[in-house]
Parts: structure tokens; sequence; C-alpha cells
């Protein structure tokens, strides 16, 4: 006989494989018709998968090559999934991060001259930080406002705040922002100040503290979601808004504040690229980690966790395919076709459950819902 | 659509006009210029009204699609490279080159549509997440094949972008097109002559037909429809199909009619322009064609104000960035978007999956 406490811990421990076991299906789907693909056009798929695996994990400099690669994909994942939880849809990911890129490259390079002083790393860092997750809360407010006063449905929203984004950063990169050194003809801002910077965790590889700052701010947001008042009122609204108002939640209130902390996970994700790993913010970096972000929140089953879980996969496949590439000749964009096919089948889990005979489980989770609400 | 709605888009399109008109009159004749300015929207606006009409075809039988995107970029790359391959590897002659890509770029379409109405209406994917994926998908596909078969040594083109077949010609609609001075207006482009016929078949077949009130009586009150013997699922299926065809063509008429080019990403945002021009119009035909319209103004505003920069007045120098224009047409799909220039209504069922 089991006592109900250790059965609880069994019960718990599954729940976690169950909820594990879809996931790497889909993975070790994705990867089965991506070697498909591979050998179709004519390369050798178990060869290109060594090299990536190697280009990955395979030396110090690898592993630490793939903590810088998955740092801003748990950020935007983060970001992706904290507003999935409050039942809104933020592909605007890439917007809000390019944006928090700007402003704290904007506070790294210009702020001491501005002032005219020396800066004590321990107030600039902050303040560049800040100011880009201030950027990316801003920028996600503004479809998150208009979702809640006029119906405006976010996805649209946050995709044309993307754009819009796009050519303001091309504005302030080509013209008042551009790095002013005669040698430089690219669309980039100056160097930010020593001051500024994030510094690496070991000499010689690139991995820095922005790293264990994503590990932490994980857990930060599970704490948020899960143990806090303004938690347990964004996930009600996300679950069923109807009943969060006839619980005497302002759900108005929730939208707009979902999406300012989502975008200022985004812009959290900007500024660190910025402060700890390039220096400076250049036209043309971010592209491409909003969609990155919806996979990796989804992957992760909208689960802080997860999503740590899924960025780190990602950072994986993207640092190694660059070694695949050189090694077997195989384009890099392969690695966003497996992603695709990895969210295919996760959000399609009925194909994967079919492949393998798993049951379904009871409980579907809602993650958006169509233009009318 | 009412006529408020096309009163206002008549007027932010004449205001539109009007700026250019007023800037480059120095230059050009009034009338040369407003000729122009409408050629160009009209043909720019293809993209936008085609993407529209896929979106009212999917919508309309209650699937909501933001793939389109996806899928004109999948049109735009498999389009291209079937007239590639016609014209470099079969030695076919420009012209039917062109025209398989075409077929290429609409079968495309279908292709990726039959993918989201797999997920959506089969498996009852969230519609929206299914929309992803085929945005992320296509994404991915030509993005891996543009690298492999053009920029890859040892691929099928060893490595070089091959010469393309050019583009399609423009079609000179009889008798209008020899009216002097608005004649220009009816020198178009195939695939965009298509679209605008396009337009009106879909008005009529959306309204005036069996399979238009079957469709529309699916995206409203499907368990109504499926009572009466309607194919809930036939009719969704079919209709997504449809629609992914008019997402494909407007893939096409980015590499075999606007550029003979593929580049990554190209579609740029016009999927998403486009469902905006489809809730603006009311998911209507005509009302998306006008909506489409105005986005294509907002482009040709941006194309024609660059042979006048030199023109333009310093009150109006925010113009002269282009950057400025640029995010003009994105910032118009927001307004629109808040409904302040009057609500719309979705079909009731819209983005529900149907379970029996």
């Amino acid at each position: 006989m089991q006592s109900a406490e250790e059965k609880g811990t069994t019960n718990r421990l599954r729940g976690v494989l169950d909820a594990l076991l879809v996931p790497v299906l889909a993975i070790i789907t994705a990867l089965i018709v991506g070697g498909l693909i591979i050998w179709a056009v004519g390369g050798n798929a178990i060869a290109a998968y060594k090299a990536l695996v190697q280009g990955a994990f395979g030396s110090p400099r690898a592993l630490s090559e793939t903590a810088v690669w998955s740092t801003p994909y748990i950020f935007a994942g983060l970001a992706v999934a904290f507003a999935f939880k409050g039942g809104l849809f933020n592909i605007g990911a890439e917007g809000q991060l390019a944006l928090g890129a700007v402003a704290a490259a904007l506070i790294g390079y210009a702020l001491p001259v501005w002032l005219g002083i020396q800066l004590s790393p321990f107030i600039h860092i902050p303040l560049a930080v800040g100011m880009g997750i201030l950027a990316g809360a801003i920028w996600a407010a503004i479809p998150g406002a208009l979702k809640a006063y006029t119906g405006a449905h976010e996805v649209i929203n946050t995709i044309m705040m993307n754009y819009i984004a796009l050519n303001i950063t091309s504005f302030l990169l080509n013209g008042p922002m551009k790095d002013p050194d005669p040698l430089n003809v690219v669309a980039r801002t100056p160097p930010i100040a020593l001051s500024a910077r994030i510094p690496p965790i070991f000499p010689h590889l690139r991995v820095h503290w922005g790293f264990v700052l994503a590990l932490l701010v994980a857990v930060f947001v599970w704490w948020i979601l899960q143990k806090t008042t303004l938690g347990r009122e964004i996930r009600t609204v996300g679950a069923n808004p109807d009943a969060a108002k006839y619980a005497g939640i302002n759900v108005k209130r929730m939208i707009i504040v979902t999406m300012a902390i989502s975008g200022a996970l985004a812009g959290l994700a900007g500024a660190i690229e910025v402060t700890a790993l390039n220096y400076r913010h250049e036209l043309g970096f971010s592209i491409g980690y909003g969609f990155d972000a919806i996979a990796i929140a989804l992957l992760g089953k909208s689960n802080p966790f997860g999503v740590v879980l899924a960025a780190i996969l990602f950072g994986a496949m993207r640092n190694g395919a660059t070694r695949m590439q050189f090694v077997t000749q195989i384009p890099v964009d392969i690695i966003s076709v497996i992603q695709a096919l990895i969210l295919l089948f996760v959000a399609a889990d009925a194909i994967v459950r079919y492949i393998y005979r798993i049951r379904a489980p009871q409980d579907r989770v809602v993650l958006t819902r169509g233009w009318g609400g | 659509m009412d006529w408020r709605r096309f009163t206002i888009i008549a007027l932010v399109i004449a205001i539109m006009i009007g700026t250019v008109v007023s800037i480059g009159l120095s230059q050009n004749p009034p009338l040369v210029i407003i000729v122009s300015m409408l050629a160009t929207t009209i043909a720019v606006a293809t993209p936008l009204t085609l993407g529209a009409l896929s979106g009212i075809y999917c919508e309309r039988a209650g699937v909501v699609n933001i793939g389109i995107e996806g899928m004109m970029l999948a049109g735009a790359f498999f389009g291209w490279l079937g007239a590639i391959y016609m014209n470099t590897v079969f030695h076919f002659p420009a012209m039917p080159s062109l025209l398989a890509g075409v077929i290429a770029a609409i079968l495309t379409g279908a292709v990726f549509s039959l993918l989201h109405a797999v997920l959506s209406i089969t498996f009852k994917v969230d519609q929206i997440i299914g929309g992803t994926v085929i945005n992320i998908l296509a994404a991915g596909i030509t993005g891996f094949l543009n690298r492999q078969m053009f920029f890859g040594a040892g691929s099928v083109f060893g490595g070089q972008v091959p010469h393309s077949p050019g583009v399609l010609p423009s079609i000179h609609v009889p008798i209008l097109s020899s009216i002097p001075v608005f004649g220009r207006m009816f020198e178009q482009q195939p695939i965009t002559v298509a679209a605008i016929i396009l337009v009106f078949v879909t008005h009529l077949v959306l309204f005036y037909t069996r399979w238009g009130l079957r469709t529309r009586a699916v995206g409203e009150h499907p368990r109504a429809a499926d009572t009466v013997g309607i194919n809930v699922i036939r009719m969704r299926y079919m209709n997504v199909i449809i629609g992914g065809c008019m997402a494909g063509l407007a893939g096409g008429y980015l590499t075999l009619e606007s550029i003979s080019s593929f580049e990554p990403l190209m579609s740029n945002g016009r999927g998403f322009i486009a469902l905006a021009a489809m809730i603006f119009g009311n998911w209507t035909p005509f009302g998306a064609w006008a909506a489409a319209l105005v986005f294509g103004a907002a482009q040709a505003m941006q194309i024609n104000l660059q042979f006048f920069r030199a023109l333009i007045p310093p009150q109006l120098a925010a113009l002269q960035n282009s950057y400025v224009v640029g995010l003009s047409p994105y910032l118009l799909t927001m307004i629109i978007l808040t409904g302040v220039i009057g609500r719309t209504t979705p079909p009731a069922a819209d983005g529900k999956p149907y379970e029996k």
C-alpha cells in the first residue's frame, strides 16, 4: 500500500512525464522528417545531425555558444508564453525586442555623453537594461490597450507594430543613431560605453551573465503566474474572460498589464543582447526571433521551465547548424524547417498521438480565440 | 458594405493622390500624375486583393486563416522555381514557362491550404496557431530551398541563380486602353486583371449561387447547415483550398509579374495587410478590394514621391523620409482595426471548429 503522499508524488511525476511525452515525440518525428528532406536533396542526414550535435555540445566553446544563442530565446519565449497564459497571442516579440535593443543601446552609448560623467556599471547597466524593458513594455501595451478598448485583434496589431518598429529602427540606425565612425557603412549604433557592458562568466568564452539572468527570470515568471494574485487574475482572464469579469477582475486592465509584461520580457531579450553580447545594436540581427519565440512557447506548453528547455533546444540547433553547414554543406535554413515541423507536431498533437498510439488527455488548453472575442 | 465606408475610402485615396499631384505639379500635368498613380495603385493592390479574397473564402466558411502570408511566400517561391525550371532545365520559351509558374504558384497555395484545412478542420487545432505553423513552415522551406538550390555548391543550378524568363507582359484591354491619357490605366498585367475579375466572380459566387449560400451557412451556423443536409466538413475544406489558390496566385504576382526574382521573406507582411483589408471590407469582395486599393494607393504614393523627392516642400518634410511613408500602411491598418471608421461583423462561426 502506498501512502497518500507517495501517491501524490507518483501522480505528479506521471503528470510531468505525460506533459513531456508529446513534445519529445514531436521533436523526434520532426527530426526524422527533416532527415528525409536532407536525404531528398542529396545530403547525408546522419552526418548532418552528427555535425549538428558536435557543433552544439561538442566542446566548452560549443556549450558556451549554445548558451549564448539560448539567452534571447528564453526571454522571448517567456514573453510569448506569458501572453498565452493571459489568453493573448503576442506575435510582436520581434518588434518589442528590436526596440528594447535600440533603447538599451541609446542609454548605453549616449547617457555618459549627455551627462558628461563616467557612470558606475552598477548604475549604468540597470539603466540601459531598464530602458530596454520599458521600450518593449510600451510597444506591447499599445496593442493591448487597443484590444481592451476597441476590440481590435492583437494578432494583426502586433504584426503591424513589428513592421512599424522595423521602419523606426531603420530610420534611427541610418540617421540620428548611426555609428559616426568614418569606416562604418552599415546601419548600426556606436559601441556602448564600457560601464554599460555585462561581463562574460568565463574569460575567453562568450557566455555571459545574461544567461544566468534568463534562468532566474524564468523562475520569477513562474512565481508571478503561480504564486501571486496578479498571476491568478491573469490566468483567470486567459481561461475565461466572462468568468473573470463576474469574479470582479478588471479584464481590460489585465489585458494591458499582460501585454506590457510580455513586451517587457521581449524588450529584456533585446537589451541583454546589446549590453552582454554585441555591445551595440545592428539592423537585422533580430529578424526571426518573433516566430522562433512562438514556436518555443508552444513547445514549452507555455510553462516557464518548459520554455527554458525548448529555448535551449532551439539555441543548440541554431548554434550547431553553423558547423553542420560547414561540414556537410546542408544550408542552416533546414533548422527553420525542422522547427516548423516541431511546432506542427506540437500544435497538432493528435497527429503524434495517432502515430505513436497515445491516449488523448482529458482537458484541452485554449490558447487563443477568433476575431470576435 | 455601406456607402459611408466607400466614401471614406474614396476620400483617403483622393487625399493621397492629391498630395502627390500638388507636389509634382511643377514637373508634370495633374492628369498624367493622377492616371499614373491610379495605374500603380491598381497594380500594387493585386496581392492584397487576392489575399483578401483568400481570407473571404476561408472565413465565410468559418475558418480563420492567418497563414495567407506563408501561402503567398510559398506561392512566390515555387511559382518562380516552376518558371525557371521550365525555362532553364526544359528549355521552354519565356511565355509558357511563366504560365507554368502561375500554375505552380496556385497549386502551392492549394497544397499549403490543404495542410491548414487538415490542421484546423480535421484535427481542430487552434486556427491561429495552425496559420502560424503555415507561416513558419513556408518561411523555412522557401529559405532552405532557395539557398540549397541556387547558392549551394553541386545543386541543380550549380550554385548560381539562373537567368529568369522575365515577367508577364501587359494586356491591353481592347477599346479602353486606346483612350488618350486614361488608357494607361487599362494596360495591366494578367494577374492584376485576373484579380479584378475574381473580385466580381467571388461576389457572384458568394451571394448569387447555391455554393455561396451553403458556404455562408457553414460559416454562420454550421449546426443548422448540417441539419438541412449540407456537408459542413466538405464545404469548409473546399473553400479553404479555393482560398489557398488565391493566396498562391498572389504569391505568383510577386515573382512572375512584379519583379522577376525571389528574395527570402519577400511577402513582407502583405498577407496580414490583406487580412486587415478583408476585415475593413466587412468580409465582402468589393469592400475588401476597395480597402486593398487604399493600401495600394499608400504604396503608389511612396513610389511616386521618389520621383518628386526634390520638390517636396519643407512643410511636408516628413514625406521626404522613406521610412515615414513606409510605415504608413501598417499604421493605417491599425487605425482601421480600431473601428473608428465603422464596426465590422465577422461570420458568426469564424474560427470555431465544428464538432458533430
